[in-house]
């Protein structure tokens, strides 16, 4: 049975001369962790570290491409030796497993979201959802394997031109990080399973998540043009 | 109707283990200790590193006892060759750069004091937090390996210009193994400061106490934020940069390796890539870095000055505005240590015009702090008098600056023991005098015990005079044409410039050996020195309504309420102190100035 305890009350400041709300910080508030195994006693009550620390980790990625990105552009610019490729056309399959391992995440979220409201009652068709998820995230990076087995077979390696390093560099990086997506979706559903699921944990994943679909397009979009 | 569970906050229990308490710690005060003690570690390595340059470059062929015993190849019959100060002076700016100026200053006091002064128990992911001390450690150990491979060290200098970083073991000594441990290193430091900044930010945007808005803020806490933002950004670039370099050296990329490169009568087998390109990476990452160094020394010399001088600043919001614009004019900036790299003059143009706009934050806050002290009763200590010296260094090494952001000027300086001096001065020294700064202040919050007072000003007063001779002297050689990185002046025009070296060498020498106060200090007072009240200072901020040292949980299970800012100074209260906590509901009279 879950502890029953009332919010607290708020604190009565006596100093500020208008009320301080939206701009303070919440202190022990957003601390809130399950005590016991019922998911629905917990009730995220102020936005919880983790929903400002992925757009923050989202922030370093990006730059971290952009990095990249720019490094292509004055690689290309600068070189004679640049000869265009042809991708592998299992990429666009992959493309395609991605975006719609995308959506099933989507609806896993609104699943667990109905879950936690008391909507409905089965936690086990969101986890399917999770579960189906992950295999199209290990589907996506065997895409990727693939693709690269597809240019190594044409005599393309890493170090052949430019162009297949930065082919080479991109997918490679991106696969590293899209790993750890599936890592926060296995964590996702083991905590699902515990009913200890926070769901700031489940929608900072989610996010992650999106983000590597968002970057995978952006990177295809990249190699497609200028490879 | 769903159940609500409002469970009491608790990020981790109390350490029960000797490994969970000092090694394996997530308490973010622990880790914060464990980063100073790396940074006590790597500044004495690169202190003496420092030392060894010094001696060769004053008495060029002298032969320094047990060198040849270190480095064989390096130092035959112990005399320095060439290639071995170069190794020397890469190790020692990359240690001195990323594992000094950075993980002291940010990274320490960051750690220890960032969570308690925003009224948090810890940092929001304590477990990411102690990797990143880990991770840190790591690139430490992986970049001193560098030491024992069969070359040593790489020669390249901290920047690892390409082509010379790139080609491997051809290039010389070091050239192989060690500038790909070098890059290694840095790019497992890059993780480590990436999982600092996400936390650090996390920290001040979720976990800021009830009251405690944006701009109650200390200078401090304020500092570490802004300088956690530039390093998600630089570290971010810097780490695809060194995975580029890596690329270039084990599996035959060419990213940064031109083609029709000819290296001791051979062609190099790389084709196409760009020398440029890595810099533009590098200095992407490198000129924010100046400011990571130098950003939380201007939190702590505001602090500091603030809590002595017994008054708000002038103006404590052009503070915070000017590090907000110096972080960002940082990143428009980078191309003016690339005035003679080649690229178009007109790039010149646009990269001088923000590097001296970069002057006008740095010249308020420093005239901010001046007009601050201005009449003010200033307590005279070792935390107050190294803030002072941060600010002489500070303006002493900026205005070189000036002639530095100027292309037409910077050629001819470029290169130089001008420039030389002038990083050291505004980037090294005054970070470093940050850090002592800091360290005179916090040490009895951190330890629990007052440091020795007396030798705190003996060693201000050796190390603010012997900084002034070994730097102030390399401006001079610097417009008589000295180049940098020569290990020995053998041309004529440079021969008469060899005694001033050797004073300056014998300068470098004593001043190091003045450091030796300041551990014999730490060590002492760590151990013996008297016990520290809760607030020795008499500051406003949270870290001093807690005993000293800080429980585990820092405010004992209680959240704090805030009602005031830090600058609670020079008002009257009920109770006669001439200040206000920032979690006391008092109200003051009237300020002491009548006002």
């Amino acid at each position: 049975m879950a502890t029953t305890l009332p919010p607290p009350e708020p604190e009565v400041l006596r100093l500020p001369r208008k009320p301080e709300t939206g701009d303070t910080g919440d202190g022990g508030w957003n601390t809130l962790v399950p005590t016991d195994a019922n998911m629905r006693a917990i009730e995220d009550r102020s936005p919880a570290p983790s929903s400002s620390a992925i757009w923050v980790g989202i922030a370093a990625i990006c730059m971290s491409f952009a990095a990249l990105t720019s490094a292509l552009i004055v690689r290309q610019g600068s070189s004679t030796d640049w000869r265009h490729i042809t991708l592998p056309s299992v990429l666009f399959l992959s493309t395609f497993v991605l975006l719609v391992s995308s959506v099933t995440l989507e609806i896993a979220r609104r699943r667990v979201a109905a879950f936690m409201g008391g909507q409905d009652t089965r936690v086990e068709i969101p986890r399917l959802w999770f579960y189906l998820t992950l295999s199209l995230g290990l589907l996506f990076v065997v895409g990727q394997y693939m693709a690269w087995r597809h240019l190594r077979s044409q005599g393309l390696y890493l170090a052949t031109n430019p162009n297949c390093s930065f082919f080479y560099l991109f997918t490679a990086l991106h696969v590293l990080h899209l790993m750890g997506g599936l890592a926060g979706l296995v964590r996702v559903i083991v905590k699902l399973s515990h009913s200890t699921l926070r769901r700031s944990t489940l929608n900072a994943t989610a996010y992650y998540w999106h983000f590597m679909g968002v970057l995978w397009v952006y990177l295809f979009l990249l190699l497609w043009m200028r490879i | 109707m769903h159940e609500t569970s409002v469970a009491p906050a608790v990020r981790h229990g109390p350490p029960t283990t000797f490994l969970r308490k000092h090694v394996f710690s997530t308490d973010h005060k622990v880790i914060g200790i464990q980063y100073y003690h790396l940074a006590f570690v790597a500044v004495v390595m690169g202190m003496v590193l420092s030392w060894l340059m010094r001696i060769h470059l004053g008495w060029t062929n002298a032969a320094i006892p047990g060198l040849q015993t270190l480095s064989p190849n390096g130092a035959p019959a112990g005399v320095m060759t060439p290639e071995l100060y170069l190794q020397l002076m890469t190790m020692h700016a990359t240690i001195m750069v990323f594992f000094v100026l950075t993980t002291a200053p940010f990274a320490a006091f960051g750690n220890y004091f960032l969570p308690i002064q925003t009224g948090a128990e810890d940092m929001p992911f304590p477990h990411f937090n102690m990797m990143s001390f880990w991770v840190t450690l790591t690139a430490f150990c992986v970049l001193i390996t560098a030491f024992f491979v069969s070359d040593g060290p790489p020669l390249a200098g901290w920047t690892s210009y390409a082509p010379l970083s790139a080609i491997g073991k051809a290039a010389g000594p070091g050239q192989g193994a060690g500038q790909v441990i070098w890059a290694t290193a840095l790019g497992i430091f890059c993780i480590g400061q990436l999982l600092g900044s996400l936390n650090f930010i996390s920290t001040v945007l979720d976990m800021r106490c009830k009251g405690m808005t944006l701009n109650r803020l200390p200078y401090t806490a304020w500092a570490w934020f802004i300088t956690s933002c530039m390093g998600l950004t630089a570290f971010a670039v810097l780490m695809p940069a060194t995975i580029l370099l890596i690329l270039d050296h084990v599996a035959g990329t060419s990213f940064f390796v031109p083609s029709g490169l000819v290296l001791n009568d051979q062609l190099v087998p790389h084709s196409g890539g760009s020398t440029l390109l890595w810099q533009h990476l590098f200095w992407f990452f490198g000129h924010p870095e100046v400011y990571i160094a130098i950003v939380p020394g201007l939190g702590i010399v505001s602090h500091v000055l603030v809590t002595n001088m017994r008054r708000p600043m002038l103006s404590t919001k052009a503070i915070l505005y000017s590090m907000w614009a110096l972080a960002f004019l940082s990143y428009m900036v980078y191309g003016h240590h690339m005035f003679v790299s080649g690229m178009n003059p007109f790039s010149s143009l646009a990269f001088s015009f923000p590097t001296l706009m970069i002057t006008i934050p740095s010249t308020i806050v420093v005239l901010i702090w001046i007009g601050s002290l201005y009449g003010a009763k200033l307590r005279i200590n070792s935390a107050s008098l190294f803030a002072l010296g941060f600010i002489s260094m500070f303006v002493s090494g900026g205005v070189s600056g000036f002639f530095l952001a100027q292309p037409s000027i910077d050629i001819m300086l470029h290169a130089t023991y001008f420039v030389v001096g002038h990083f050291h001065m505004v980037m090294g020294v005054a970070a470093m005098f940050g850090i002592f700064s800091g360290t005179y202040f916090w040490f009895p919050k951190m330890y629990g015990r007052m440091m020795n007072e007396t030798l705190g000003r003996i060693h201000f007063w050796l190390t603010f005079v012997g900084t002034y001779c070994i730097f102030m002297p390399f401006h001079y050689l610097g417009w008589a044409g000295n180049v940098r990185r020569y290990a020995a002046f053998t041309d004529d025009f440079l021969k008469p410039l060899i005694p001033l070296h050797q004073f300056v060498s014998v300068a470098a020498l004593l001043t190091g050996a003045v450091q030796l106060i300041f551990i014999y200090n730490f060590i002492n007072s760590r151990l013996r020195g008297a016990p520290a009240p809760a607030n020795p200072w008499e500051g406003t901020s949270l870290e001093w309504i807690m005993p000293s040292p800080p429980p585990w949980n820092n405010f004992g299970g209680k959240d704090p309420v805030v009602y005031h800012d830090a600058d609670q100074y020079g008002v009257r209260t009920a109770s006669g102190a001439d200040y206000i906590m920032q979690n006391s509901p008092e109200m003051p009279l009237a300020t002491a100035d009548g006002d």
